[in-house]
């Protein structure tokens, strides 16, 4: 994914009053995904990721950053919540424990 | 970072992060000029920390608060360092250097002092003051001091960030709102006298020679720079006289007593308190 969208001045004080919100994403090391650590408001996405330095990787915790407008986010229903997570409950053949060990198999 | 693998070494290396306290440590007496240059140094960054302190809480957005409190720390420790590094020569704490000297006795350049103002007046002093420490800084890594040097490399890379914020922020009020392209114009113009004294060359400089960096020389690159982003900002160099004065020989600005009077007043009341 390209993390090169850093030309976005955007004049502030024309849409809104508000800042817009962001979702910040932050890699904390080589090899490990980006994980949500919060949101704040920046008045564009090159300011929000600016902002989200100073926010969230204050104590050496980042190697990368990616912003997302919040309002570009579409998340699960909230009430439903029921239907869409405790269908897996209750299988638990889904998870590898379930499962015996075989005689005689080695490395395990 | 861990010193264990190299602890009988000199603990203040290139590429090794610096810290106050390995200054103090590594028992390096300042030479007398030295201690004069970095007193300078330390000077203006402690001004200049200050004055970006006054925005915690009163910035246009909770973020920018915290930019500008994040910068102000960055300062504040350059600050640490030299008038550590300084107060070797004099047998005096950074803390002594910084609450009991009277306001004659700071060499900080008046830029620095000068009022926060408005959110584009304080941009406008940024601005001014990161390009002209990126400047500074990136030669001062060539020092033939080493701890200077130290100091530098560690300060440089935050400068970097610092002269992105202020040029962020000059793009977006210049090219924003007429407003806002107002208020950046007038605060340069309301800073613009101050920048003559930045590139001022004196006799301490001469007499330290690959030690400091002569700040004449950083004038050019400071106009280019400087020119080219207010260039994309659709705003232009102000054409206003230099201040009169300026040479940080202890003339100082009106302004620097009230700062040291709040930054004082504390350590003063309370000689000798920890928090």
């Amino acid at each position: 994914m390209s993390e090169n969208h850093e030309n976005t001045v955007r004049p502030i004080g024309a849409a809104s009053d508000e800042w817009p919100l962001w979702e910040v994403f932050v890699r904390s090391s080589r090899g490990l995904s980006h994980v949500h650590a919060g949101s704040l408001h920046a008045p564009d996405a090159t300011m929000a990721v600016r902002n989200a330095r100073d926010l969230y990787t204050r104590r050496n915790e980042g190697t990368s950053v990616w912003v997302v407008p919040s309002e570009a986010v579409t998340a699960s229903d909230p009430d439903a919540k029921g239907a869409y997570f405790e269908s897996a409950q209750g299988k638990s053949y889904r998870h590898a424990t379930y499962y015996t060990k075989s005689e005689g198999v080695k490395h395990l | 970072m861990s010193y264990a693998s190299h602890e009988s070494a000199t603990r203040i290396s290139a590429g090794t992060a610096i810290t106050a306290e390995d200054i103090r440590a590594g028992g390096a007496k300042a030479p007398e000029d030295v201690a004069r240059y970095a007193l300078q140094l330390g000077d203006d960054a402690l001004m200049l920390s200050q004055r970006l302190g006054w925005w915690i809480a009163r910035a246009p957005e909770l973020e920018e608060d915290i930019a500008l409190a994040n910068i102000a720390l960055d300062l504040l420790g350059h600050a640490r360092f030299f008038l550590t590094y300084a107060g070797t020569a004099w047998g005096r704490t950074e803390d002594e250097l910084a609450y009991f000297r009277d306001e004659e006795e700071f060499r900080s350049c008046r830029l620095v002092e000068q009022e926060n103002g408005d959110f584009g007046q304080t941009i406008a002093r940024q601005l001014i003051f990161s390009y002209y420490q990126y400047e500074l800084y990136r030669r001062l890594v060539r020092s033939t001091d080493p701890t200077l040097a130290a100091i530098a490399e560690k300060a440089l890379k935050e400068i970097e960030y610092h002269q992105d914020h202020a040029g962020q922020w000059v793009l977006r009020l210049g090219l924003g709102t007429e407003e806002s392209k107002r208020r950046i114009a007038a605060g340069l113009h309301y800073m613009w006298p101050y920048v003559d004294e930045l590139f001022h060359d004196d006799e301490l400089v001469d007499a330290l020679g690959d030690v400091a960096v002569r700040p004449s020389g950083l004038r050019a690159d400071f106009d280019a720079r400087i020119r080219a982003i207010l260039q994309e900002a659709e705003l232009s160099v102000p054409e206003v006289l230099g201040a009169y004065g300026g040479d940080r020989s202890g003339q100082f600005s009106e302004q620097r007593g009230h700062i040291l009077a709040e930054m004082q007043v504390l350590a003063r009341q309370h000689p000798g308190a920890t928090w």
